[in-house]
Order: C-alpha cells, then structure tokens, then sequence
C-alpha cells in the first residue's frame, strides 16, 4: 500500500549522481489535464519518467455495471471526450452484436460519417495542441476554425459540441439534420483549402522538423509489445486499424488507405495523423451522397437484455484501439464491464521512448503520442 | 560538397521559415478573416441549433396544459436521478379519480443532457431546449420545477 | 519647427538663465530621470498592448477589447491588478537575492536607454564608446536572471535560468559580430557618429550583401538575447511552467515582465540605429523633392517607426514558430550563426578596406 506522500516524492534530495526529480503536473501547462510525470533528470536529459494516474478516475466501468444498455452508453462520452462518438459507437456495436439487433443502412451510413468528423476534429484539436506544446500558438487557432465547423455539424445533428450521446443500439437517437449534408460539403471544400495553413505553418517549418524527426522513436517491435495502437503504432510501420481488420458499420463498403509510416519518430506520427485526415475526408465524400432512405433506428425491444455470456467489440478512435468487454448475466445491466483505452498504452511507452533525450524531446513525444487523460484513467 | 549541403541547409531553413511567416503576415493583414463572437455582445443575434441539448423543459400551451401524464418513463431512463416525478390524484368532473402529475421535479446541475428522457416520453411531454445560460448564485436556484402552478394535462391524453 | 532638439535647447536655456550652473545641471538630471521612468512605463504599457493585438491579429482573433475604446487601457488595468496583488517570497527561497534580481534586470535595461539618440540631437549620453558600452551592459541582464532562478528554490527555474544563461552568453557573440561590422564601415563606436555616417543612404541599403547578412543575424541574436521566442527557453511555458519567474508574483514579475519588452525596445532601438539610420529620413539618391519631403517628417517619428516595424517583426516571429529545443538552440549558434557571422565580418572588413561601398 502507498499513501498519496510517497507518490509524490521528495523532490529535494538529489540523486547519487546529481539527479534532479522534477514533479511535472498534475498541474502543467504541458501536461493537457492531471497527467501526473515524476522525471527525473540529469542536467537536461530525461532519466527517467514514471507516470502517475488516478486524478481523474471516476471509476466509469463500476458506474456502467449499475445502468442499463441504453444509459451506460452516454458514459463512455466521458472517457476519450475527444472521440466520443466513436465511443458510443463501440458500445452500441456491442449491445447490437449481443442481441442481434438489425441496424438500418441509413444509421450505419451516418454513424460512419459522422465517427470520421469525430477523428477529423480530434487530430485538429491535436495539431493544435502539439504546436503550442512545441511552443507554436498560432497554429492552435487555425486548427480550431476548423474544428468549429466540425462542432457546428454536430450540434446541428446530434444537440451536443463535445459529449453527443447521439447513438443507441440500434441506430441514431434522431434523423440527421435536413442541412446535414450540405454542411458536411462546405467542411469538406473549407478544409482543403486550409490544410496546405498546416504544411505552410507546421509540417515544412525548419524548427518543427528538427524538433520531431528522430525524437521518441518506438520501433514496430516495442510498439507491439507494448500494445500500442492507432496513429502511434501505424507511425512504427504496424497495420493495425480496426476499420480495416475488422470493418464495423459501413467501412467495408468505402474505400480509403490505410496510413502507414515506418520512422516511428515523432515526426511520423504527425504525418500519419495528418494524412489520416485527408482519409477521413475520403471516406465522408463517398458516403455523403450516398446516405441511403429509410429508418434511422432499427426495431428494438423496451427493455434491453443481453444474454448471457461475454461479448467483446472494438472500433478504432482517433487515438487507437478501443475495446469493449462486457460480461452478461443475462440481465439489465452489465455484470462487469472493461474498457480496453488507447491512451493507457500509448502512455506507457513514455519512458522507453523519451529516455536520456531532452525535457524539450519530452513535449515532443508527449505531445504525438495524443494523450486524453480521462481516457487513461477513466 | 560540404560547403554546397551547408548553403543548401541555411537556405532551405530560413525558406521554410519564411513560408510560415507569409501565411501569418496574411492573416495579420486580413482582419475580415477574424472570426471572434464577441458573446454577450451578439446575443440578439446568436443563434443556436434548434436541437441543441441545453435543458428539459416542460412546454405548456396557451391553456396552461402540457402533456405529461406522469407515468415515470423519464424518471427511468435517466441515468442518473435528474428526473423525480411526483403524482396526485386529480378529480375530473366525472368525479372520477385520475392520476396526474403534483411535481416535475428536475435537477438541471446533475443532468448530463443526453437525451434519454425525451427520447423515452410517450407523450412527447418534456422536450430539449437550446438554453445554455445557466449560471446562477444558488445551488438550490438549478432544482427546477418543470411543471408550472396551476397547469393540468390536456384533454385526451392518457 | 518644432522638434525634440528646440525643446531640449529651450529649456536648457531658460534653466541657465534662471538658476546657477550647478543647480540647472542638477534640475536637469531629474527631469531626464522622469523622463526616462515615464518612457519605460509607457513603452511598458504600449508594448504589451501591441504585442497583444498582433497575436490576436495573427490568430485571427480580435484582442483586448474591453477596458476603454479598443482596449488600450487593458494594460494599465493588468498593471493595477499587478500592484495590488501580493509579492510573495517563498518561504525557501533566498530572500535578499530574491527580491534584488527583478532590480538588476530592471537596471540593466535603464542603464541601456542612456546612449540611444530618440531624435536629431536628442540623446542622455553620447558617449565615445556607445556601441561597446551597449553590448557590455546588456549581457549584465543575465546576472539577474540567473539570480532569479537561483534563489528561487525551485527546479524549474533553476533550469530556465541555466538555459538563458547559456543562450544570453552565446547569442552575445553573433549580436556583437553584427554591430561589430557597422563599426567596420563607419569607423566609430559613437552612436551619432554612425547615424551621421548614413546621412546619405542606410547602411542596409549601402552596405551590399554583408550587411543585409549582418542585419538578419542581428534580428535573429537579439531575438535570443532577450529570451524571445523561439527562443523562449529560459521560459518555455510548456516545459517550465514558467522558467526563472515562476516563483514570481505582483509587482516583482511585473519588473520582469517589463524589463522583456524594454529589452525588445532597446535592441530594436539598436537595431534601427545600427543599419536603418536611426533618426536619419529615408533619402532616395537624387530625387531630391522626395527627399525634401521626408526631411519634414520629424527625426523622432523616423527613430520610433523604424523601431516599431522591428518590434512588430520580433513579434512576428514568436507567432509564427515553435520553440527550439536548447541544444539545437546552441547548435543553431555556434554551428550557423557564428560561423556565417565570422566570414561575415571578414567580408566587411575587405569591403571597407577597398571602399566598395557607396
């Protein structure tokens, strides 16, 4: 057993060789939320990180065993807020696939759409935060314009900016807006215009360059060993979207690449997430004429019960890998229920990648790794 | 060869930076790209999604009618006890005893907006409402009572 | 006409005319040192205003605009809420020097203003050695810095300030070899000299290819020297928290925090004097109507806008880019700069020496 003092170590004792353990967050300003970072360092150079989590569990997966199927999805908004829609997405997959619930064309179609804006918006927001993390601020606010757009869609649709709750077994909560499409063109048209800003500003920038290519390199080996998913193992040279695997909704039906990079440097990563955007927007412009007529929900009993069993469904978030577990016993709720999350273990790779480089190396690694905090400790 | 890498370096470098500043210097020229809301100052002019999830409320007709019939759906669906319903028994005319809702008690600072509520309304009842100022000095200002005084079901509705 | 130069004459006069010798020299000095205390406050005030409504341009958003027309009081505002607040010292910290630094800092840029000409005529100290004295007193700014992150107890201004002190002493070098080449071709140290010595033309414009050279290594050294960004190590905010002032609050991060944009001024300052003529008007060879009208602009609107378009360039560059990473910060110097500085400077001298030069 520890108490919360031992976490937090004493910072003023210095190390046999001069070691200096420096407390970075909870309260960081590069930390993005209460991650946790007790570093230790020699001079500049990173010797070690250890991460400590808790400052935000709200034990959701205990949460979720005492709510029935339809309320437990809106939970799981909470968890990654950044890709909340693929996370209703995962648990209604699974409520579908335990009671064999026919989901209607039409919601598979707009749930594909909209998954992809969610990842659209997520890498934005990350881009964002990366360049102000490297100490670039500018470009946080382009990236924002376009995410704004992105919000805009989703209140019109879903009633929600960040936590939409718009999916339920079955289907969609409500029929799309009826400017649903012509909004989602304008995005469309506006962000490829704007997306050369990034190149302009981020990509070819000199300093950018130099402060990612070669910093927190994770080879494909570590990556897999360490369980490491999305963006952060495709950068390592690892095929690992689930939308390709294991195709759910209407991604069987379209066309798109999976992103690839093999440095597995931070420069990768955030060529991988930018050309993975330029992907989401592939897959949105084959579907978005293509919305079939019909049903927006499928037929449903009242009452929701799964058998009796385990069930297990992943998608792929903006962030990885998420995988939902649920153990039934056959009634209203969930017996246990676990969340596979993509940060945890992008997060533990931390200190194997970002060991005896530069505390600045750190933001960079930290910063492509795309941490969402809640989605850690959850 | 040395030399030639070195230049092409320096040259490539302060290129790129360049490049970067352009795209600034565009923007700092251009104010109509500025895209601020100036918030309170717009609020005439603000206009929110018409589904917008901002807060259950209740809609009441001219009469002072709404539809709920108090039958706790809303009650059960929420996920976490926003929602308490308290019901009487109204004497109809007929001098027969009919149930009918005393409060609608709702408490907007534990609600979670997801919807579930007015998606499991039968009688379509309570609905979403794009009010978002909910800023008050009092905790106890949030507990709201969606009912107003004095107001009855409408006729026909059961 | 009316300028700087006739006013100082005037009251110079009427002060002699009144009082003895002694005491006109004494009234004087005061009224140079309210002057000099004004200035900084009101630089102080216009600087942060500026340096917020351009990042707020530039990310297209629109600024402080709420205290006063346009914002322009929110500065003045920011600085009473400063004032009121606290100073606190931490409990650990070593309070003499502490509390010293945010002075040392704030002296160091007040002891620089002395030998800058403002207009025509119109300068506190025109010193022989003006050039040499401003580059040795303003690599003292990181004593104080380096005070601060040392006495503050904390790591994270330990580490700040040995970055600053790191980047400060470097960058000192490639700063110094830009001015160092002006002084080649003008062959004085004394600052109205130089001016004078672009009576003709701008050293930028007349100087060719090295100067030009010279110029973009002087933006690019100040912009370190004064802990700017990219190069804001000493306080990068998202690996330092803040860096040498993070234990700073109230007034004392308030000196701090002017004494940056007093620095800015005071390089740009330079800057201007060294290769945009300081106070002398634009002249365009023989067009001489041209040249007639821009004698009518006074000498002191030509100084503080040519200061002000190298202050909005700095500006420029801290929204723009991201920050180096401190050992390419020292590679950037030592591998680029001062090289290119070295043959930079060798260049001039040849070109001084055969009189290439307009």
């Amino acid at each position: 057993m520890y108490n919360q003092t031992d976490i937090i170590k004493d910072t003023t004792d210095l190390g046999p060789d001069g070691e200096l353990v420096v407390n970075m967050g909870p309260q960081h300003p590069a930390t993005h939320g209460v991650l946790h970072l007790v570093v230790t360092l020699n001079g500049e150079t990173i010797k070690k990180i250890e991460p400590h989590l808790g400052y935000i569990h709200r034990s959701i997966e205990k949460m979720c065993e005492s709510l029935t199927y339809r309320q437990f999805i809106y939970v799981t908004s909470r968890m990654d807020y950044l890709s909340s829609h693929i996370n209703n997405t995962a648990c209604a997959l699974l409520v579908e696939k335990g009671m064999q619930i026919e989901v209607p064309e039409r919601a598979k179609v707009v749930r594909t759409i909209l998954n992809e804006l969610t990842r659209i918006a997520s890498h934005e927001l990350w881009i964002g935060a990366m360049a102000m993390d490297l100490g670039a601020f500018t470009p946080f606010f382009y990236a924002f314009r376009e995410r704004e757009m992105i919000t805009d869609i989703m209140e019109d649709t879903c009633g929600a900016r960040l936590t939409m709750n718009y999916i339920v077994p079955g289907g969609l909560m409500y029929d799309i807006h009826p400017e649903f499409q012509t909004k989602v063109k304008a995005f469309i048209k506006q962000f490829k215009e704007k997306v050369t800003e990034y190149e302009d500003l981020v990509t070819g920038n000199i300093i950018f360059q130099s402060r990612t290519k070669g910093v927190g390199v994770l080879t494909a080996a570590d990556a897999i060993s360490y369980g490491c998913s999305g963006p952060v193992a495709r950068a390592s040279g690892v095929s690992c979207d689930i939308r390709k695997i294991a195709p759910y909704d209407a991604y069987d039906r379209v066309e798109f690449d999976e992103v690839i990079e093999t440095a597995g440097d931070s420069f990768a990563r955030y060529i991988v997430r930018v050309k993975e955007m330029n992907q989401s927007i592939r897959i949105i412009e084959q579907l978005i004429d293509n919305i079939p007529e019909g049903e927006f929900v499928g037929k449903t009993k009242n009452v929701l019960k799964l058998n009796k069993g385990e069930f297990y469904q992943r998608v792929e978030t903006a962030r990885g890998e998420l995988g939902v577990y649920i153990v039934s016993e056959g009634g209203t709720t969930p017996h246990r229920i676990k969340f596979r999350s993509p940060g945890f273990s992008n997060l533990s790779v931390l200190d194997h990648i970002a060991k005896n480089s530069k505390i600045g190396d750190l933001m960079a690694t930290m910063g492509t790794l795309d941490l969402v905090i809640p989605d850690i400790d959850r | 060869m040395f030399l030639k890498d070195y230049i092409v370096d320096v040259y490539n470098g302060v290129a790129s930076l360049l490049k970067g500043m352009r795209k600034t210097g565009y923007y700092f020229t251009h104010s109509k790209e500025i895209i601020t809301e100036q918030y309170p100052d717009n609020r005439a002019t603000l206009k929110l999604a018409d589904r917008f999830k901002g807060e259950v409320v209740m809609p009441h007709d001219e009469n002072n009618e709404h539809t709920c019939t108090g039958c706790t759906a809303c009650e059960l669906a929420c996920p976490n006890g926003t929602i308490k319903i308290i019901t009487k028994f109204d004497i109809t005319p007929e001098g027969k005893k009919k149930k009918a809702i005393d409060a609608f008690i709702y408490r907007l600072e534990m609600c979670t907006l997801c919807n579930l509520c007015v998606a499991a309304c039968p009688s379509d009842a309570i609905i979403m409402a794009p009010n978002f100022e909910h800023s008050v000095f009092d905790r106890s200002k949030l507990t709201k009572i969606l009912n107003k005084p004095g107001s009855k079901i409408k006729e026909g509705i059961e | 006409m009316l300028s700087l130069e006739s006013i100082t004459k005037t009251t110079q006069d009427w002060l002699l005319a009144k009082f003895s010798p002694t005491m006109a020299l004494t009234i004087e000095c005061i009224i140079v040192i309210l002057l000099c205390i004004t200035l900084f406050a009101v630089l102080g005030l216009v600087l942060v205003l500026l340096e917020r409504k351009v990042a707020a341009r530039i990310q297209i958003r629109l600024g402080p605009n709420r205290v006063g027309p346009g914002g322009i009081f929110q500065t003045a505002a920011d600085t009473l809420k400063l004032i009121m607040k606290e100073g606190l010292t931490p409990d650990t910290a070593d309070k003499f020097l502490f509390n010293l630094a945010p002075f040392v800092v704030m002296m160091v840029a007040m002891l620089l203003l002395a030998p800058i000409a403002f207009a025509k005529n119109f300068q506190i100290w025109d010193i022989n050695i003006g050039v040499l004295y401003i580059s040795s007193v303003s690599s003292l700014s990181v004593i104080g810095i380096l005070m601060a992150g040392w006495a503050s107890n904390n790591k994270y201004s330990l580490l700040g300030a040995m970055r600053s002190g790191a980047q400060i002493v470097s960058y000192e070098l490639s700063a110094g070899f830009a001015v160092l080449t002006i002084v080649v071709l003008t062959g004085s140290l004394q600052i109205s000299e130089i001016v004078a010595a672009q009576q003709n033309g701008w050293w930028l414009f007349k100087g060719h290819i090295p100067v030009v050279i010279a110029f973009v290594l002087y933006i690019i050294a100040v912009t370190a020297e004064t802990n700017r960004a990219p190069f804001d190590l000493a306080e990068a905010e998202s690996e330092l928290t803040a860096g040498f002032h993070t234990e700073y609050s109230g007034m004392k991060f308030a000196l701090f925090f002017l004494a940056e944009y007093i620095n800015i001024f005071i390089v740009c300052a330079i800057g201007a004097t060294l290769f945009l003529g300081g106070w002398m008007p634009l002249h365009i060879g023989s067009w001489e109507a041209f040249n007639h009208i821009m004698d009518y602009i006074p000498s002191s609107i030509w100084f503080m806008g040519k200061t002000f378009f190298l202050i909005f360039v700095i500006m420029w560059f801290r929204w723009t880019f991201p920050r180096l990473r401190v050992d390419q910060l020292l590679n950037l110097e030592w591998k680029y700069l001062l090289p290119i500085s070295l043959f930079n400077l060798l260049l001039v001298t040849v070109i001084a020496i055969l009189g290439w030069y307009f």
